[in-house]
């Protein structure tokens, strides 16, 4: 397997402009002659299913969602970055592109990120053009709010709902295509895995949802927005459908998997109030702004939080950090407040949660100020967890969020299968080690309305795929091991149920590859996990058949799917023997407890190629050259 | 023809609905103000009367155009909705809470029959009739006129044809309370602060059609009007 | 605490379903109803019973995909909150609860309590939309839109197509979705070129699924996650009698069927 990153020359200003003009086209006429498969219809799928067609290609998009609009990309509240400049406080496509690399902890390459940074000006346009109701101020035009990592005010939003917003747009967008006869929709279908001939992409096997029925769809290209893999943890603030099944499946067919490790973790979710727990929620961070984080300093404190003395508290993040106090970053937030529930201090049902206090903010500013600036918030807090935050401090805790890694992509966003491509959270993404807030949104619209419409024709004009029927050998083999899994899946007949498979699972990754990571822990897991795994093969119960609408079968794929991916997860994060961004190996911290990176021996992407099953995957580097950006440390006392 | 469509769409069809509802609503209102002449006599009432089939009369046959037109295309569309509002939902729930909708909203389509019952019987009893409980048809007073005053005192003396009208002004007050708000907003007009405005104009409205209809048979049974 | 469930079960689209009786013991104030499903249905598994089937995803109250008929009220008890949103506190110890899919000839039932809502998306494409290719927007701040317009905008884009209007109509309704996507579109200058076609082509489309209509019982608005007004209805029937009249040369040809 090759790497190539096919990274345009000339000055990063000038790569996209040029790489526009000298990729392929396909003629306006032929594009009808050409079908493309988008699957998933998130901000990313469904932007690049709505713009492929407007150009005239036949298109087929795919969702496991009853209607394309429930992608997970609505779930989106805080906003989307854009270097419009709007506020006149000395922001630019240059200063987005800086603050996304340094951001990354630089582990993410440049000329995609500039690109990312140039193009965020057009998504605003679009959307406001689509009817994107973004907030605005009293003279009419957009409003902007300032977000984390950056020091610019450069987040449009639509109230605590811009990824809603955001994908309706794109929804409606797609919803005309759809209407024009040129996308066929097909919701309630499950990909279940990528036809790969002469190897190119060709197609993908996919199985109907309502009736079990596994089919075929051929097509010229295949694009993937699949979007994260955070639910590996079981626990996460994704979506109970969100899966990596799309991604795994084309990596066990040759497509790399870069930096798998890479997961972001939020500090402020409600915490797990019991066994029966299905997902976390999370609670905005500008929280934090007003609200002081702290725990009993006795271990074992089972006092209720009013009951406890002044003197007998810990506001750890204002000790450690007494100059970013409560707001240091979210990586230092989560795992300071891991620490201190390790340490046996942790608050709430498990011992896993930790105090943020409004008591002295109210006394400040008065209830009423606080209720004006997150009213909503403590109301959905207090309609979780039953206690009202104007009187008992909220109990927070962190929570897996956002996955940094995913399929390799060069500078086309192809994978290394040819004709692959991997849109949205699904590609290892221009984010590297870690992503800033509303910067994923902006990923996802680039990617699908700006850059794939591009790239794919520059590979159809360029590879010129030959005509192809579903009884071609590869073709059939591939549908064949669908079905054959499938049917493995309902004949286990075992005793445990494939929840209880993935809550385990999800403790281990959370336990070892989590917040905090290191080479022990990371080798007990990667004993447990395969460990894990026989088991789910022998013992797994999925009641009912494959020949129709079974929840518990579509769940058990997924967990067979998360069963391998946390494996490769664990190695890589043994793999990258530093700390940077969201991965935090304990070995490799600075004495005051920060993430020590080795650009010297570590200033790559990792790109994991799957060597079939029982066999160790072979570890592949790009290299990350920095020609605009300085290395530097982070530091946040 | 634009029309055509409109009138086969639910909106279209619902629109029509308030359209001649508000007719309707015009006319008990104005139906109404010159019953009450009830309680000033025996002549007046009955100079009323003949003034409309008189020196109006033209007029009078205008407005009974308007008015068929009106019921005919209310009540069809009434069915006509009903119906599609059926098959909308074949299997009905088990269980049914409902959370806001009002009792005069859900009698909307029976109370209709009652009101549809009565127009008709009302006609056969005053302007035709053919339908005479009191046998006082056809009178005539000292001044000559059509002694529609005798009638109504007649028959409102028995006590379940009052019975019976004062059961559809209840009826039409329902309706009224319900249609005179919807109506309008069926016409597209809604304050930006939603309900309580205009619900309490239809209430009035309801309230005087229903009180203003029923002092008469009330006012006949209790001996005001002799 | 302890609750007895009565569960609408219904093996395929057109097989017969009738109420089966199941018993959630243990049931903690905390869990959110799905979770309590959840409970149930792991319990069904385990002792060889098939799960009871329905849709979720989010369970943060935003995708839309959740909800069913709680004791005859669309969404369960609490106001403005989809049933992924709604807690366990909200019912007493041995309470008897009915469980129903949601019920309209346009959303024929998938299984138990999954139905199909695919004629929402079919009222989208007919023309819940501003024909804006990728690439043409002009800057976006060359369109002022007055603060007021916006948030009215906002308030009625907040619909997240769960169809609970449909559900608590007593007509089948589906008024209040599509005049929510009828308001928002039809506030912004943004979609004024195309605010005549989209009201005629969306009721077009509304009706040939089979949905009944408006008669302003207001049941959709108690019972929408995201409180949308039915004023926004009004809004939609001047729109609808403001593009037959003025709109003669366009035929309001059924959608997309
Ligand atoms: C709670 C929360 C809040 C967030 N807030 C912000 C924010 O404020 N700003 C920001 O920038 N980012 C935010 N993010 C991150 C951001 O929302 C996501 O990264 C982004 O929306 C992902 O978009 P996507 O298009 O890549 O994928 P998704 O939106 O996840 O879409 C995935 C699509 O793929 C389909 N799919 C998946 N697997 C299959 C399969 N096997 N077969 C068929 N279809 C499949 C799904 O049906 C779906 O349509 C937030 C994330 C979360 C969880
Ligand atoms: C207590 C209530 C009512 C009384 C006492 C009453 C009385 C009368 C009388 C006396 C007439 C005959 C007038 C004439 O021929 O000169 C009449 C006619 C009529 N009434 Fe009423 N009415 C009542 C309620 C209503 C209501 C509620 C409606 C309609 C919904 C109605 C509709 C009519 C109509 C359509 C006519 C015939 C007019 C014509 O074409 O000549 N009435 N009514
Ligand atoms: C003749 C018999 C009548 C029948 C069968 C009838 C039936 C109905 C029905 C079923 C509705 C509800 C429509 C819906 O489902 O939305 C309705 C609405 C209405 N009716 Fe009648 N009605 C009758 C007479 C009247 C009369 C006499 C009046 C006026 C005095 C009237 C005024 C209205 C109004 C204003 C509405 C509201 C329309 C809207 O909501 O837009 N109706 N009628
Ligand atoms: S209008 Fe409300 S109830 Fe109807 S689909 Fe939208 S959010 Fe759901
Ligand atoms: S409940 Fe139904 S009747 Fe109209 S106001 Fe709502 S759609
Ligand atoms: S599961 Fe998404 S709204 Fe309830």
């Amino acid at each position: 397997m090759e790497l190539r990153a096919r990274v345009p020359s000339g000055p990063i200003e000038r790569k996209w402009a040029k790489h526009c003009f000298d990729m392929k086209l396909v003629n306006p006429a032929n594009k009808r002659r050409y079908t493309v498969i988008v699957v998933g219809t998130g901000l990313a799928g469904g932007a690049a299913a709505a713009s492929l067609s407007e150009l005239g290609y036949r298109v087929k998009a795919f969702c496991f969602q009853d209607s394309p609009r429930r992608a997970h990309s609505i779930a989106a509240q805080g906003g989307i970055n854009a270097a419009k400049n709007y506020q006149n406080d000395g922001d630019s496509i240059y200063r987005l592109f800086y603050d996304t690399i340094k951001g990354g902890d630089f582990r993410s390459r440049e000329a995609n990120v500039y690109r990312l940074a140039e193009l965020s000006v057009r998504i605003i346009d679009q959307c406001v053009a689509q009817g994107v109701p973004f907030a605005r101020e009293y003279g009419g035009l957009l409003a902007n709010r300032s977000f984390g990592g950056a020091q610019v005010s450069r987040t449009f939003y639509a109230r605590g709902q811009t990824g809603q917003q955001l994908l309706l747009g794109c929804y409606q967008a797609l919803e005309k295509e759809v209407a024009k006869g040129n996308v066929t929709m097909y919701p309630r279908t499950e990909m279940l895995d990528v036809i790969v001939v002469n190897g190119k992409a060709r197609g993908i096997v996919t199985r109907n949802m309502v009736t079990g029925e596994i089919e075929t769809h051929l097509a010229d290209a295949v694009i993937l927005g699949t979007g994260g893999y955070g639910n590996v943890y079981f626990l996460s603030t994704n979506a109970k459908g969100s899966n990596a099944t799309a991604i795994w499946r084309a990596y066990r067919r040759g497509a790399a998997f870069a930096n798998p490790c890479f997961t972001q973790i939020h500090p402020t979710c409600i915490p797990v109030a019991g066994d029966y727990q299905s997902k976390l929620t999370l609670m905005s961070e500008s929280l934090r702004n007003d609200g002081r984080v702290w725990v009993p300093k006795k271990s074992g404190d089972g006092r209720a939080p009013n009951a406890i003395p002044e003197s007998e508290r810990d506001y750890y993040l204002e000790r450690k950090y007494p100059s970013y106090g409560n707001l240091s970053p979210r990586d230092i937030a989560s795992r300071a407040a891991k620490e201190v529930c390790d340490e046996g201090r942790g608050v709430g049902p498990g011992g896993r949660g930790v105090y943020l206090d409004f008591f002295d903010a109210i006394k400040r500013l008065g209830a009423d100020r606080i209720a004006e600036r997150y009213g909503n918030l403590f109301e959905m807090y207090e309609r979780i967890t039953d206690e009202n935050p104007y009187q008992l401090p909220m109990r927070i805790y962190p929570a897996v969020h956002y996955t940094m890694g995913g399929l390799w992509v060069d500078y086309n966003l192809m994978s290394t299968i040819p004709g692959l491509h991997v849109i949205g959270e699904a590609n290892f993404s221009d984010h590297g080690a870690n992503r800033l807030g509303a910067s994923a949104l902006m990923q996802g619209l680039a990617d699908g309305y700006f850059v794939i419409p591009l790239t794919i024709g520059d590979y159809i004009a360029s590879s010129r795929p030959e005509p192809l029927t579903a009884d071609n050998v590869e073709v059939k083999a591939t549908i064949e091991s669908v079905r054959e899994r499938t049917k493995r899946l309902t004949s286990i007949r075992g005793t445990r149920s494939a929840t209880s498979f993935h809550r385990e699972l999800g403790k281990i990754v959370w336990e070892y590859c989590g917040m905090a990571r290191s080479a022990e822990g990371l080798k007990k897991a990667l004993q447990l996990i395969p460990a894990l795994r026989k088991e789910f093969w022998d013992d797994l119960l999925v009641p009912g058949t494959g020949q129709e609408l079974n929840q518990e079968l579509e769940r058990a794929g997924r967990v067979a799917d998360f069963l391998e991916l946390a494996e490769l997860m664990c190695l890589d994060a043994l793999q990258r023997d530093e700390s940077c961004g969201a991965h935090f190996r304990i070995e490799h911290q600075t004495p005051d407890g920060e993430a020590l990176r080795h650009d010297d021996k570590f200033t790559y992407v990792s790109a994991w190629e799957f060597a079939g099953d029982g066999k160790s995957p072979i570890l592949h580097k790009e290299p990350l050259l920095f020609e605009n950006v300085a290395l530097v440390t982070r530091s946040y006392r | 023809m634009w029309f055509v469509q409109f009138g086969r769409s639910t909106i279209g069809k619902k629109i029509i609905m308030a359209a001649t509802g508000l007719i309707g609503i015009a006319f008990v209102i104005g139906h109404m103000a010159g019953n009450l002449q009830a309680f000033v006599g025996r002549d007046k009432l009955n100079a009323y009367g003949a003034l409309l089939h008189g020196p109006l009369g033209e007029l009078l046959w205008v407005v009974r155009i308007v008015l068929i037109v009106a019921v005919v295309l209310h009540v069809v569309m009434a069915y006509q909705l009903t119906m599609r509002a059926r098959a909308a939902r074949p299997l009905g729930y088990q269980k049914r809470d409902p959370q806001v909708s009002t009792w005069a909203s859900r009698t909307m389509r029976w109370g209709g029959v009652l009101l549809l019952v009565f127009i008709i019987l009302h006609i056969l009893h005053f302007t035709t009739g053919q339908v005479d409980p009191a046998h006082a048809y056809g009178g005539v007073d000292t001044a000559g006129h059509r002694d529609v005053y005798g009638n109504l005192v007649a028959s409102f003396r028995i006590w379940w044809v009052s019975a019976f009208y004062m059961l559809a002004m209840i009826f039409l007050g329902l309706h009224l309370y319900h249609g005179a708000w919807s109506s309008v907003r069926t016409l597209g007009y809604a304050k930006p602060s939603p309900q309580p405005l205009h619900r309490r104009i239809a209430l009035v409205v309801a309230a005087i059609v229903w009180l203003g209809f029923t002092v008469v048979p009330l006012g006949v049974l209790v001996g005001v009007i002799h | 605490m302890n609750l007895e469930l009565h569960v609408w079960r219904q093996p395929a689209p057109n097989a017969d379903g009738s109420f089966f009786t199941y018993h959630a013991k243990d049931v903690s104030p905390d869990m959110s109803f799905l979770e309590m499903l959840d409970v149930v249905n792991e319990g069904l598994v385990a002792s060889g019973g098939e799960p009871i089937a329905f849709d979720h995803d989010c369970r943060e109250g935003i995708c839309g995909s959740c909800g069913m008929m709680i004791n005859g009220v669309a969404h369960g008890p609490m106001k403005a909150t989809a049933t992924c949103q709604l807690h366990m506190r909200r019912f007493k110890d041995g309470e008897v609860v009915w469980i129903e899919p949601w019920r309209a000839r346009a959303f024929p039932v998938v299984k138990d309590l999954v139905v199909n809502r695919g004629a929402l998306d079919r009222i989208v494409a007919a023309g819940g939309f501003v024909s804006v290719n990728t690439g043409s927007a002009p800057e976006a701040n060359s369109v002022p839109v007055p603060k007021q317009d916006a948030d009215d905008a906002m308030d009625a884009a907040a619909c997240i197509g769960c169809g609970a209007c449909v559900a608590a109509c007593p007509n089948g309704s589906v008024s209040l979705f599509t005049a929510a996507k009828i308001s928002h579109l039809g506030l912004l200058p943004h979609g004024q070129p195309e605010r005549d076609r989209r009201a005629l082509r969306m009721v077009a489309q509304m009706d040939v699924e089979g949905f009944g209509h408006c008669t302003l019982f207001g049941e959709c608005q108690e019972a929408c996650p995201k409180e949308i007004s039915i004023d926004t209805i009004a809004r939609m029937n001047r729109d609808y009698l403001q593009a037959s009249v003025m709109h003669r040369g366009e035929k309001a040809v059924a959608g997309t069927g």
